[in-house]
């Protein structure tokens, strides 16, 4: 791997060390305040930071040192809350996981927020509509009995591992937002539900697939998938999601005949 | 209270003079989104599914009967400059051509109307637009089906 290009011509930040660690890196954000604008408009940052540091800490340099008023979701910043998912370079990733020297800084980086969603102010987007299909397909455990259980509900190491990949999910909205269906019609479940449904419907303790087979085989449902794997490609936590949406298809299909 | 106070305000500087303030803010965008009444209700019932197998068997079918097809007509036997009236008739007299011709002719039809509704469903936007794409749609692929099973059927090389 190619080593980045680092700006010795350029003023060491801190004289007196011979190779500075620091490079010169353009960063253009996508800004939108509807309490200035109702339009969004591109804005440059440009500064030096080591090539080492992810995006995030470059937005947190932005906003801590240059221009306060850059709003943009965080928590964790280590890759589990999913708070910070963001189109960067034109694809949706994790800011708090993408390291600058990977996304070629010699070019400017883009910043936006996920598309298909409605922007409430810069990186900010309404997340309501993804969480309204989360909810949709009934995440969480559902058994039919209605005494308390008097002993633990034991699972195979099999079993488990059925659905283990889309336990991995942190609800970052990456693979919904990257989806070209989603991005036309917000009726579409999305990705990020169906994984969620399929960690449920392949669960042997569970007992509502079948609901929540049905509930997927809506119109909206997991039949609008086109595969066009755009989904794989954005997921941070590297679960395969379009493989997932196929075999809740799979289910569905031979649960008929 | 100075001038230069309302000014250096705490918004930092943003591109081009703004017609917005915070007592006066840019009209507000509907989350396109949101559930709400007018939200298409969930459906109950296998269209779907029976529309995307079919699209994946008929799929399978076609690449026989068109390719097939293809190496009749263009390919085998001379090739394209044999195929005239008299090859048509002559083919059409057996019952297992007509066959072939019929259920790719209806496999085809179908196929390809199904799978231009769904780009219709993803790609237009309003509902009128979509309204309109697919009654176009619908009544194109209704009005060559049955023209061409009405020719299939009745075809009558005895002309005159």
């Amino acid at each position: 791997m190619a080593t980045p290009v680092l700006d010795k011509a350029g003023p060491a930040p801190e004289p007196g060390f011979a190779d500075s660690p620091y490079i010169t890196v353009t960063f253009r954000l996508r800004r939108f305040n509807p309490e200035v604008s109702d339009q969004a408009t591109w804005e440059d940052f440009q500064f030096e930071i080591d090539p080492k540091e992810r995006v995030l800490d470059a937005l947190h340099k932005i906003k801590w040192d240059l221009d306060g008023t850059l709003t943009f979701r965080r928590s964790c910043a280590h890759g589990i809350c999913g708070s910070d998912a963001m189109r960067i370079n034109g694809k949706n990733r994790l800011a708090c996981k993408t390291l600058i020297k990977d996304i070629s800084p010699e070019k400017p980086i883009t910043v936006e927020p996920i598309k298909g969603m409605t922007v409430l102010k810069d990186l900010v987007v309404d997340m309501e509509p993804f969480f309204q299909a989360y909810r949709d397909v009934m995440p969480f455990l559902i058994t039919k009995e209605t005494n308390e259980p008097t002993r633990e509900r034991l699972q195979s190491a099999e079993d488990r591992e059925r659905f283990d990949d889309t336990t991995k999910c942190i609800l970052c909205a990456a693979c919904t937002s990257s989806c070209p269906v989603f991005w036309n019609d917000g009726q579409y479940f999305g990705p990020a539900a169906i994984v969620n449904a399929h960690r449920f419907i392949f669960d042997s303790r569970d007992e509502a697939g079948e609901q929540r087979l049905e509930i997927l085989n809506d119109r909206d449902g997991v039949w609008r998938c086109r595969t066009t794997f755009n989904c794989t490609d954005a997921c941070p936590r590297g679960i395969e999601v379009t493989k997932a949406i196929a075999e809740v298809k799979r289910a569905l299909i031979t649960r008929r005949f | 209270m100075s001038t230069t106070e309302s000014t250096t305000s705490g918004i930092g500087p943003v591109e081009g003079a703004s017609v917005y303030t915070v007592d006066n803010p840019a009209p507000l965008i509907e989350p396109p989104r949101k559930r709400t009444p007018k939200t298409p209700k969930a459906t109950r019932g296998n269209f779907e599914l029976y529309g995307w197998l079919f699209m994946r068997l008929s799929g399978v079918v076609l690449v026989v009967l068109v390719i097939g097809h293809l190496l009749i007509q263009l390919v085998l036997d001379g090739g394209v400059s044999k195929i005239g009236f008299a090859f048509v008739a002559g083919r059409w007299a057996s019952p297992f051509w007509q066959v072939w011709d019929l259920l790719m002719l209806w496999l085809a039809m179908l196929h390809g109307c199904n799978g231009l509704r769904t780009v219709v469903n993803d790609y237009a936007e309003r509902a009128n637009t979509r309204l309109w794409l697919k009654g176009l749609l619908y009544t194109a692929t209704v009005f060559t089906i049955l023209l061409g099973s009405l020719v299939i059927f009745t075809f009558d090389p005895n002309i005159r």
